[in-house]
């Protein structure tokens, strides 16, 4: 429905009109909490810069990156936090406990910090097997020492039955930042390319399908591992890193959201290009959903300097978790705080933040 | 992958693309519409209109059936599901289409419980596994999805399942396709038809617009390539001067339709004299409800239901948008009273609703994105993008 030629001017007061309401400060809607405000897309952002960036403002908040970071005693520092509330709690390739170091490590690792301890709250419903918990804690040992970490205090709440679903578990961890440049998605800039460390959506279509709903089974397992030596790989390769993110809750699609609109530039997808395992292409193509939008739990998006890209490839392709890195795409100037996808059909659509998590179509 | 891969092959887009255009005689322009939502979600997601010359519209039908429900059955809904120990499900993209108060994820804020099923025989299992509920299926969509709703009510029938009934909402094509054929200001040159429709009613009922309408009908298939002959084939039959209903979709849509599909419908479900549509109003006809020798699966008869008629507001235009006689920033309420966080009509309910992607990207014109997007392919294809094999 675009024009091809400019618009007329009663078509330009339109836009005009809607621009100011876009620009108008972001206002939470709804009177209660739905489902969609905890799913990574529009919802949760408004949530986020209406309620929570609202009332603890604060420049270390404000870049709102996957972990914070400051200065103590010269020293650099970053800090982060996280809660894990999967269902089910355990899956093909992993459980709530290893996902929540693994998840916690990483926000660390992608702001450019060497991750030193973690903290772990439970919340516990009442009649939980202790044999699961006992799992779930193994777990969580193992990847914290894979991970280098430590977990060095703690907190346990046990609710009454039915006010949890067995088990919740809070991280929170602190890193020091080494690496001597800037990170951050509002230094991206147009020239830049977009890398991501290996294929999308395996940890959030292998959840969807361990919950039984769909009679879909697949060889699948969720790929939630550790990222810092892979991180730490590519800080050390290239001096050219501008941004890195964990391609978490909201998946791929939605972080570059995040860059285009923090930096003011497009970020060009190029659909060819992006690795997808053929058991994910295959569910996702029955289900109606993109695995753009799908979560992962061991990949991180990259935003380098264009003349360093090859250099940032090599890289992660050398370190086992990125062997199947791809460049995906491109930072361009115009048009500003938009992602678009250059489909292998040959055509092109704006890839635009998700209401709340992707729905399975019926039509 | 197999069965899907071929369907989207760029080269024979690029080909497909150039007999298209050489069919264009200069100066004319060409408006196309695709009746089914399905078919809309393709063009948008493969960008299928970079391969269209300017003068091909293409005009987004009414073939959403989750966007096509009138508030007021989403407040019926949810006024069931606030009864005691009732629980309800529902296909997952009804869970955000507005109500007068909020849509299903608003109304479960609350405390209602309506939960998403992928197929309506989810809705009894979960009735067996709850005997202490009472389980209602919120029935939608055409003729599509109407069989298995009545395969689900024989099951019931069949076991004897007391806690389960169905709000029925099934809708039916053609007296929605009719009501845009019998406006006086249609500017349509063809259908590119609906292929799931298809599948169960055939291609039979769709002669009356070829006949009486003079307008020529394809019936097409969801991959883009699918679109993109069924568009060729469109142009072919204006050149010839032609207007037939064709079969694009012949893979998988019988001529005849599915008989025994039919037959369960009719077996459990008859006509309503009328039913609401928001933003076409009421289409005589044009919907289904369950009948009598099967009432005691009927929410609507176990339930008080209100049936409030939530009014569209008048200055609501999407008819006009529909059948592409304005644009969406030529109605009344665009941008103002409707945005997609409060919309009123259809096109601005689904995201890839004519008004709800102007509204959110109508500031971009398409040569702008298209040359962005260009530029890049360029770029890359220099560099070693491709992942290992």
């Amino acid at each position: 429905m675009t024009g091809i030629s400019a618009p007329s001017d009663r078509e330009q007061q339109v836009l005009d009109r809607i621009e100011r309401v876009r620009k108008r400060r972001a206002k939470v809607k709804e009177e209660r909490i739905t489902l969609s405000h905890g799913s990574g897309g529009k919802a949760t952002h408004t949530l986020i810069e209406a309620v929570f960036l609202e009332a603890f403002r604060n420049p270390l908040l404000e870049p709102l990156e996957d972990a914070a970071t400051f200065t103590v005693d010269g020293g650099r520092m970053a800090l982060t936090t996280d809660s894990y509330v999967v269902s089910p709690i355990f899956f093909p390739g992993g459980n709530i406990g290893d996902l929540a170091v693994n998840g916690t490590v990483n926000d660390l690792a992608v702001s450019g910090a060497r991750p030193l301890y973690l903290t772990a709250g439970f919340i516990l419903e009442e009649g939980f097997p202790v044999a699961d918990l006992l799992r779930i804690v193994e777990s969580m040992r193992d990847a914290a020492t894979a991970a280098d970490v430590s977990i060095v205090t703690g907190d346990t709440k046990v609710v009454q039955r039915g006010k949890a679903d067995g088990c919740y578990i809070n991280t929170a961890g602190v890193g020091v930042i080494e690496y001597p440049g800037r990170l951050g998605v509002a230094t991206v800039r147009p020239g830049d390319v977009v890398l991501v460390s290996g294929p999308i959506g395996d940890h959030g279509i292998t959840v969807m399908l361990a919950r039984g709903e769909l009679d879909i089974e697949a060889d699948l397992e969720s790929d939630t591992a550790p990222v810092h030596e892979l991180v730490a790989t590519l800080l050390a390769a290239t001096p050219g890193v501008r941004a890195m993110r964990d391609a978490t809750r909201g998946g791929v699609a939605t972080i570059l959201n995040e860059v285009a609109q923090a930096a003011d530039v497009a970020v060009v997808v190029d659909e060819d290009a992006v690795p997808v395992g053929k058991e994910v292409r295959g569910a996702s193509e029955l289900l109606g959903i993109d695995p753009l939008y799908v979560a992962c739990e061991g990949r991180i998006v990259a935003i380098v300097d264009g003349a360093e890209a090859e250099t940032a490839l090599a890289a992660m392709r050398g370190h086992p978790l990125g062997a199947s890195a791809a460049i995906i795409g491109r930072v361009k100037a115009d048009p500003p705080g938009l992602v678009l996808l250059n489909t292998v059909f040959g055509g092109t659509r704006i890839c635009d933040l998700l209401v709340g998590d992707p729905l399975p179509r019926i039509c | 992958m197999r069965y899907v891969d071929e369907f989207r092959d760029a080269d024979t887009a690029r080909a497909l693309s150039a007999k298209i255009a050489g069919l264009c005689e200069p100066g004319r322009e060409y408006k196309f519409m695709e009746v089914c939502g399905g078919h809309t979600h393709t063009i948008y997601k493969h960008g299928l209109e970079d391969y269209l010359p300017e003068n091909i519209t293409l005009v987004h039908g009414p073939g959403c059936p989750v966007c096509v429900i009138p508030m007021g059955r989403i407040d019926d809904s949810i006024h069931i599901a606030r009864q005691p120990d009732v629980l309800m499900t529902s296909f997952g993209d009804m869970m955000r289409v507005p109500g007068s108060g909020g849509n299903f994820f608003d109304s479960n804020a609350e405390g209602t419980n309506i939960r998403m099923v992928y197929s309506p025989l989810d809705s009894l299992k979960i009735a067996r596994q709850n005997p202490d509920k009472h389980v209602v299926f919120m029935a939608i969509g055409f003729e599509t999805t109407a069989p298995s709703t009545a395969m689900t009510v024989l099951r019931a029938a069949k076991e004897g399942i007391e806690n389960f009934s169905i709000f029925c909402n099934h809708i039916t094509i053609i007296p929605a396709i009719k009501a845009i054929l019998d406006s006086p200001d249609l500017r349509l040159d063809g259908f590119i038809g609906p292929g799931h429709v298809s599948t169960v009613i055939g291609c039979r009922p769709y002669e009356f617009i070829a006949g009486e309408y003079g307008k020529p009908i394809v019936v097409a298939g969801f991959e883009p390539l699918d679109i993109l002959q069924s568009i060729y084939m469109l142009m072919l039959q204006l050149r010839d001067g032609r207007s037939e209903v064709e079969n694009q979709y012949s893979r998988v849509v019988p001529w005849e339709g599915n008989l025994t599909a039919l037959r369960v419908i009719a077996e459990t479900m008859e006509l309503r004299p009328y039913f609401e549509w928001r933003g076409l109003g009421f289409i005589s006809h044009s919907a289904l409800r369950v009948r009598p020798e099967y009432e005691r699966f009927d929410a609507e008869l176990k339930f008080d239901v209100p049936g409030v008629r939530v009014a569209d507001p008048k200055a609501c235009q999407c008819g006009e948008v529909l059948k592409g006689v304005l644009k969406p920033w030529e109605c009344k309420v665009f941008g103002t009273a409707c945005t997609p966080e409060t919309p009123i009509g259809t096109c601005m309910v689904s995201p890839e609703g004519a008004c709800a992607a102007y509204y959110n990207f109508g500031r971009f014109t398409r040569t702008r994105v298209r040359e962005a997007s260009l530029a890049t392919v360029d770029e890359l294809a220099g560099s070693a993008r491709r992942v290992p094999s």
